[in-house]
C-alpha cells in the first residue's frame, strides 16, 4: 500500500478474494489516502482503470485475486496493450510453496498474460515488493505505455520487510527515451518545406506524450491539414481550421481520398492499423512518408517510412517546428472542402438532421454537442454508435475521448466511463453505448450506484448488434444471422440498480430528455430508440483501398 | 533487395526464404524464454534451433535462434524481441555473416568398432573425437555445421547407432565492429537503478 501511495496512486479499482486478502486487509489502514472502488466483476475493474488512465494520464491501478479473478482481467489487459494504456494490475497468487500444485484458485496468470502485457512479474518474497512495484510503474508509464501485471504470492503478502521506497529511474535493457536523429529531422523538414500537398495523420502518441500544445504549434506554423485516427481524436480540437477529419474505415470522405493524393504523409504517433490503411498495397504509394514514433518496432512494420523519426513526439515536434517554414496551403485545403461538401450532402445531413421518422445516433450526438459546447468527455463502447460518436462528437478539450480502438472490446464502455468520471469528476462524462455492449458489463451499474459517479449513459438501442447487422446487410445479402436481441426493459434494470433513467421513442421528446440527463446531479440512463437499419457511412470495405471509400450502399 | 518481401494478403514470402541466425542479449530472468518464443509462435515462424547460455558479460544471457524465413518477417521478429523490456539488444544475420558451429554426440556399440575397421575409418574421415569407451558402448563427438554432423550420422547409422543428439547452433559474427560489446560499455553494470 505504501508503494502505491509513493507512486502517487489515489484510486484502485478491484475485487477481493482468497489469495489477495492480506493486501485488502492492509488497505483498511490506508483508506484516508487510497480510495478503493469495488467493481462487480474484475473486467469492470480493469476497464475502469483504463478509463481513469486515459483521462488523467496517470497509471490506472486495479487489483484482483488469483485464478478466476486474474483471468477475468485478461480482456482488459489485452485492450490496454493494443491501445497503449498505462495500467498496473496487482493479482494475488497462491503461496510460493503451492505454485504448480493445482492449488485452489491457482492459475498461471504470468503465463496467460505474457502475450498481452508490456511486462509482468511473480513476486514470491516480501522484500521484492517495493523494487518490483517501482519497476512496474516505471515500465507502465514510460516509452510507449502499456499494461504491467504483478502477481504476488500470498506468503509474500504476509511477510514483513524494512520498508524503503525508491522509484525506478533506469533499466539498462529498456530505453524509453530514444536519442533523436537531427539528420533525419533536417531531412524531414526539408521534405515538408518542399511539399505541395503535405498531409498530417495524428495518432494517440500525441495524447500519450502530452504533446497537444507542441502539435498544435507545429500544425499552425506548417499550415498542413490534419486528419486523425480513432484514438488520435482530440489531439487537435475538432473546430480547428486545419482539422479535416477522421481517417479510416468509417472516417471522412476527404481524408481517405486525399491520403492517396498527398505528396508527403507525416504520421505522428500512430501505427498504421489496418482499419486506417485499408489495402496497404494501395496505401499512399505516391507519397513520401515521415513517421514520428516512439516505438521502434512500429517503424516499417506496416508502411515503409522514407524518413523515420524515432522518438517521443513531445521532443521531436518542437525541433521540427523550428526547422519548417511558416506556410499556408489554401488550395490544397480547399480540395478537402470539396469532398466534405459531397459527404455533407449524401451522409452527414441525413445523420444529423434526419427527416425520416426513425431517430438516428447522429442527431442524438448533435444535440449533445450543442448543449455541452464540446466541454465534455465522450466514452464509447464498440460498434456503430462508437463510429458515429467519433465522427460527430465535438472534441474540444484534451483527453476527451475514451474508446476501445485496437481490440474493439464490447463491454468496455460502461466501466471505462465510470473510471473516466472518477478520474475527471469535474467534467461531464457521457457514455455512448449500444444495447449489445451494455449487456456485456451491465453489472457495473451496481458499482456506479455505489459511488454515485455522475456518468451520463446514452443507450442507443436499435435492438440489434448494429455493426454486425450492417455488414450482414452490405456483404452477406441481408442474412441477419444471430444479430437480433430480445432486450430487457433497460429503464427497469437501471431502476433496479438505483439509476434514474428515461426512454425516448420520438424525436420531439429528445431535446428535453437530453437536457434533463445533462442537468441531473448523479448517474443517469437515457435510452434512445434508434432506427433499426441505420448504417454508418462513409465506409472503406475490408480489403479495399482508401480511395475506394463508399458513401452509400451499392444500389 | 527485393528478396524476402512478405505478401500482406497471402502471407507468402516473395523472393524466397533463407536461413537467419538471430542473437538476442537479455537479463537473466525467469520467463524471458517464453516471452521470446511466443513472438515466433504468434507469427507462425518455426524455430530450427535455439541455444541459451550465459554470455561473456556476467548476468547477461545470449539467445541464438536459427530460422528459415522471409527477411521481412525476421526483421519484424527481431524488432519485437528487442522491444521486450528485459532484452538489451537483438540482431539477425544471414549465413555468410556468421561463423557458426553445432556439436553432435553419437553412441555406438563398441562391438561394431572392434569387429572390422569400417567405423574407425569413418571416425577418422570425419575428424570426430572419441569421448568414452566402455565394453558395451563408445561415445563419439563431432563439431561442425549441420550437414557435417548429419553426414557422420548417416554413415554411423548402419553400424548400430544407440543414441544421437545434436545441439542448437552457436555463432559469432564476422563483422569487425563489436556492436553489442560497445553497447554494453554505456549500458552500465546495474540492471535496474533506483532514485
Amino acid at each position: 500500500m505504501l508503494c502505491l501511495i509513493n507512486e502517487g496512486v489515489d484510486t484502485i479499482f478491484g475485487y477481493p478474494g482468497g489469495a489477495i486478502m492480506p493486501v485488502y486487509d492492509a488497505l483498511m489502514n490506508y483508506t484516508d489516502r487510497l480510495r478503493h472502488i469495488l467493481t462487480r466483476h474484475e473486467q469492470g475493474a480493469i476497464h475502469a482503470a483504463q478509463g481513469y488512465a486515459r483521462v488523467t494520464g496517470k497509471v490506472g491501478v486495479c487489483m484482483a485475486t488469483s485464478g478466476p479473478g486474474a483471468t477475468n482481467l485478461i480482456t482488459g489487459i489485452a485492450d490496454a496493450q493494443i491501445d497503449s494504456t498505462p495500467v498496473v494490475c496487482i493479482t494475488g497468487q497462491v503461496s510460493a510453496g503451492l505454485l504448480g500444485t493445482d492449488a485452489f484458485q491457482e492459475t498461471d496468470v504470468i503465463g496467460i498474460s505474457m502475450p498481452v502485457t508490456k511486462w509482468n512479474f511473480l513476486i514470491t518474497k516480501p522484500e521484492e515488493i517495493p523494487a518490483i512495484l517501482a519497476q512496474a510503474f516505471y515500465i507502465a508509464k514510460t516509452g510507449r505505455p502499456g499494461p504491467v501485471l504483478i502477481d504476488i504470492a500470498k506468503n509474500a503478502q504476509f511477510g514483513m520487510l524494512d520498508f524503503e521506497y525508491r522509484k525506478c529511474i533506469k533499466m539498462r535493457s529498456y530505453a524509453p527515451e530514444p536519442r533523436l536523429s537531427l539528420d533525419n529531422l533536417k531531412a524531414a523538414a526539408a521534405l515538408i518545406n518542399s511539399a505541395k500537398k503535405p498531409f498530417i495523420l495524428a495518432g494517440q502518441g500525441i495524447i500519450l506524450g502530452n504533446a497537444e500544445e507542441e502539435f498544435r504549434t507545429f500544425v499552425e506554423k506548417s499550415g498542413i491539414p490534419v486528419a486523425w485516427t480513432l484514438l488520435g481524436a482530440c489531439a487537435l480540437p475538432r473546430q480547428h481550421p486545419l482539422n479535416v477529419g477522421m481517417l479510416g474505415m468509417h472516417g471522412n470522405y476527404s481524408t481517405n481520398i486525399k491520403t492517396n493524393e498527398c505528396d508527403v504523409l507525416l504520421a505522428v504517433g500512430m501505427r498504421f492499423d489496418d482499419r486506417v490503411t485499408g489495402d496497404v498495397k494501395r496505401y499512399a504509394k505516391q507519397a513520401k512518408i515521415i513517421h514520428l514514433e516512439i516505438d521502434k518496432a512500429e517503424i516499417n512494420k506496416v508502411v515503409h517510412a522514407d524518413i523515420p523519426l524515432h522518438g517521443d513526439v513531445k521532443d521531436l515536434l518542437p525541433v521540427l517546428t523550428k526547422l519548417v517554414d511558416r506556410r499556408t496551403h489554401e488550395s490544397w485545403l480547399k480540395e478537402f472542402k470539396e469532398f466534405d461538401k459531397i459527404e455533407e450532402e449524401i451522409v452527414i445531413r441525413h445523420d444529423l438532421h434526419p427527416v425520416k421518422p426513425g431517430l438516428t445516433m447522429g442527431e442524438v450526438i448533435h444535440i449533445i454537442n450543442e448543449k455541452t459546447g464540446g466541454d465534455a468527455i465522450a466514452v464509447t463502447d464498440v460498434g456503430q454508435h462508437q463510429m458515429i460518436a467519433s465522427r460527430y462528437f465535438n472534441f474540444s478539450i484534451n483527453r476527451s475521448f475514451v474508446t476501445s480502438g485496437g481490440l474493439g472490446t464490447m463491454g468496455f464502455g460502461l466501466p471505462a466511463a465510470h473510471g473516466a468520471k472518477i478520474g475527471a469528476p469535474d467534467k461531464q462524462v457521457i457514455l455512448f453505448v449500444g444495447d449489445g455492449g451494455l449487456q456485456m458489463t451491465i453489472q457495473e451499474l451496481g458499482t456506479i450506484n455505489q459511488t454515485q459517479a455522475a456518468v451520463k449513459i446514452v443507450l442507443m438501442n436499435n435492438k440489434y448488434l448494429g455493426m454486425v447487422r450492417q455488414w450482414q446487410q452490405l456483404f452477406y445479402d441481408r442474412r441477419y444471422s444471430e444479430t437480433y436481441l430480445l432486450n430487457p426493459d433497460f429503464i427497469k434494470v437501471g431502476e433496479g440498480f438505483g439509476i434514474k433513467g428515461k426512454k425516448v421513442l420520438e424525436r420531439p421528446e429528445l431535446d428535453a430528455a437530453i437536457q434533463e440527463m445533462l442537468d441531473f446531479n448523479g448517474p443517469y440512463l437515457l435510452e434512445v430508440s434508434i432506427e433499426k437499419e441505420d448504417n454508418v457511412f462513409p465506409m472503406v470495405p475490408t480489403g479495399a483501398s482508401v480511395s475506394e471509400v463508399i458513401l452509400e450502399p451499392k444500389k | 533487395m527485393n528478396q524476402g518481401k512478405l505478401n500482406n494478403e497471402t502471407g507468402l514470402c516473395e523472393g524466397g526464404k533463407q536461413t537467419f541466425t538471430i542473437s538476442a542479449f537479455s537479463e537473466n530472468h525467469i520467463g524471458l524464454l517464453t516471452r521470446i518464443t511466443i513472438i515466433f509462435t504468434r507469427r507462425q515462424v518455426n524455430i530450427d534451433s535455439l541455444t541459451v547460455s550465459g554470455s561473456a558479460i556476467p548476468g547477461i544471457h545470449k539467445f541464438t535462434i536459427v530460422v528459415y524465413e522471409c527477411r521481412e518477417k525476421v526483421e519484424q521478429v527481431v524488432a519485437q524481441i528487442e522491444k521486450l523490456v528485459e532484452v538489451l539488444r537483438a540482431f539477425y544475420h544471414t549465413e555468410d555473416e556468421v561463423i557458426h558451429q553445432e556439436i553432435a554426440l553419437y553412441k555406438v556399440l563398441t562391438k561394431s568398432i572392434i569387429e572390422g575397421n569400417k567405423v574407425e575409418e569413418i571416425i577418422r574421415k570425419h575428424h570426430a573425437r572419441v569421448l568414452e569407451v566402455k565394453p558395451e558402448y563408445t561415445v563419439i563427438e563431432l563439431t561442425g555445421h549441420k550437414d557435417e554432423t548429419q553426414a557422420l550420422f548417416n554413415e554411423l547409422f548402419d553400424y548400430g547407432l544407440l543414441q544421437f543428439t545434436r545441439s542448437g547452433r552457436i555463432a559469432v559474427t564476422r563483422s569487425s565492429k563489436e556492436v553489442f560489446t560497445n553497447y554494453m560499455k554505456d549500458a552500465g553494470k546495474n540492471s535496474v537503478e533506483y532514485a
